[in-house]
């Protein structure tokens, strides 16, 4: 760009940065945020188009969470030997959670790839469609959330106080006014949601391999992540020593994720740590995310 | 001020095929050397060192073959294709018209594909839903309006979005060649739409390889041929250059046509 030759009698006018700058990737994600009408309406979009001509429509979404749910939580209950009044909520919770940050993953992923047309035809900010994907993650999770309030109505009088899941387990706080914190969790999971999808969404667009690689380890870390199980199944209540157990399942940062916002929910026990994982993961995501942003967001559209 | 000012810009699309877009080769390409290809994608350069200068009530057509770069070149003026080199400096509200059915959901109204298409071009809900009556009227589809957008021909579908781009009061209009499916008097029409659209401090860029629409609607034009400009110039003599006396002769007829009917008005 330096050494280009420029006609003498003009002047290159200042007012737009460099290609490849900082100021252009946070111009683009503050544009697609004004832009709100915008992926608001796609996101809706999409899961009507989805459901389109069902009579139920949308509630499908609802009512497939309830009965995996359902079906999951039962069989792990029996499996642990868990007493369901806790243990369900536990399981539909966590894996409504799971489901969003499992969402924004994959379909992040994807997000630019599937919206090609729109990108080779419109210049709108990549931001736009970031937050489309997001946004019909929330959505869904929206849906799901029936099945939760559902779940807590029929058990509320079990986890409404001091509580253990499992006899030899954790003591539980029980569900109180501090719940609300699942709110700004919630925010948080989104605000991580958008970053995985600028980041990955771009990686993607490059190596078609990536999708398939997150796509064969999603599933892994779905057993590895306590959703279906709980950490007290680790604590040893066979008498045998699981220590090291206990330390490393906390290596796993979705746990934490899906710990920040399921345990207000449900009532549960949440260590500061995981606050503090999620907050310094949020932080280096989005430097990463940034610095993508800037010097392959003017690349996307080559590589569609 | 609106102006479009493009320097030594190039546009080169890497060409991936399933070997060098895969992460494996790029990782383990390092350690095992190079075997046969080059590590790199090979590329194609779409465009090639344009240098352009546009600026309030220009009216330019783009003539050439098929794969000369006209669509790149209103790309890349419309933002979606940033140059690879040199650089594009565009100042102005962008509106482009590619192609009719990308942003359009063919299942909802045509109605709410306009606003849905306004949105993508930066207007509000609100501001596209006062223009509604407006856009309407112009696009001349009546009760059409409320029907899903899949019972539309095609022409209709440019007459909608031909509608929308001109209700925004966009600054900068790209063209392609698409809108060659609305018929001779809804062009017309939208002549003297666009043409005021322009005077009213704008610039319209226009690819086709109809000749007809090229005179109705610009001042101007530019032989696009091989990824470069290969020239610039008044629309009769640079249709000359391109296509031979004929075409240019047929040129000057509609030339003459549109300067008496605008007379007429």
């Amino acid at each position: 760009m330096e050494d280009s030759v420029i006609p003498e009698d003009s002047v290159i006018p200042k007012a737009v940065a460099p290609t490849r700058s900082l100021a252009r990737a946070v111009e683009d994600i503050r544009q697609g945020v004004v832009q709100r009408e915008l992926w608001l309406h796609l996101g809706w979009q999409d899961i009507k188009q989805r459901y389109r001509r069902s009579v139920l429509g949308p509630l499908w979404i609802t009512i497939s969470m309830g009965v995996t749910a359902l079906g999951l939580g039962i069989l792990y209950a029996v499996l642990f030997k868990h007493p369901l009044p806790t243990f369900l909520p536990y399981v539909t919770t966590g894996f409504i959670v799971w489901n969003f940050i499992n969402g924004c993953l994959t379909e992040g992923m994807s997000t630019f790839i599937t919206n090609e047309g729109l990108i080779k035809h419109l210049p709108a900010p990549l931001t736009v469609y970031a937050l489309r994907t997001v946004w019909r993650q929330t959505l869904m999770f929206l849906h799901n959330l029936i099945v939760y309030v559902i779940m807590i109505a029929i058990y509320f009088s079990y986890i409404d106080h001091t509580y253990h899941m499992d006899t030899a387990g954790q003591t539980h706080p029980g569900l109180g006014l501090w719940s609300l914190s699942a709110i700004p969790a919630f925010f948080i999971l989104a605000l991580n949601g958008l970053w995985l999808t600028l980041l990955i969404g771009i990686i993607s667009t490059r190596y078609r391999d990536i999708p398939q690689v997150i796509n064969s380890l999603i599933q892994l870390a779905f057993y590895l992540t306590p959703i279906v199980w709980s950490p007290d199944d680790l604590f040893g209540s066979g008498g045998t020593d699981r220590t090291w157990a206990k330390v490393l399942f906390q290596f796993n940062p979705l746990y934490h994720f899906v710990q920040v916002l399921r345990a207000p929910l449900i009532g549960q026990h949440v260590d500061w740590w995981s606050w503090a994982i999620v907050g310094g993961i949020t932080v280096v995501g989005w430097a990463l995310a940034l610095l993508a942003m800037r010097n392959y967001r003017a690349r996307v559209s080559y590589w569609v | 001020m609106v102006s479009i000012d493009v320097w030594n810009a190039s546009v080169d699309f890497p060409i991936f095929d399933a070997k060098t877009r895969s992460l494996k080769k790029a990782v383990l390409g390092k350690v095992g050397g190079k075997i046969g290809t080059d590590q790199k994608a090979p590329i194609i350069e779409a465009l090639h060192d344009i240098t352009l200068s546009l600026h309030e009530g220009d009216r330019v057509g783009l003539v050439g073959h098929n794969g000369a770069g006209k669509s790149t070149l209103l790309r890349m003026l419309a933002g979606i294709y940033e140059p690879t080199r040199g650089t594009a400096n565009i100042v102005g509200k962008v509106a482009p018209v590619f192609d009719m059915g990308v942003g359009m959901d063919p299942e909802i109204s045509g109605l709410e594909n306009i606003i849905i298409r306004g949105l993508f071009l930066g207007m509000t809900r609100k501001q596209m839903e006062k223009r509604i009556d407006e856009i309407t009227e112009f696009t001349e589809l009546g009760d059409y309006i409320q029907m899903p957008l899949r019972t539309y021909s095609t022409g209709m579908r440019v007459r909608l979005a031909l509608g929308v781009v001109t209700s925004i009061n966009p600054e900068i209009l790209l063209l392609d060649e698409g809108i060659g499916a609305v018929d001779a008097e809804f062009m017309k029409k939208a002549r003297t739409r666009l043409q005021k659209l322009v005077e009213r401090s704008g610039i319209l860029v226009f690819a086709s390889h109809s000749n007809e629409f090229l005179a109705q609607l610009c001042k101007t034009a530019m032989w696009v041929d091989h990824g470069t400009i290969k020239m610039t110039g008044g629309i009769e003599d640079v249709v000359r250059a391109y296509e031979g006396d004929d075409a240019a002769r047929h040129v000057r007829q509609i030339l003459e046509e549109n300067a008496r009917e605008d007379v007429h008005d």
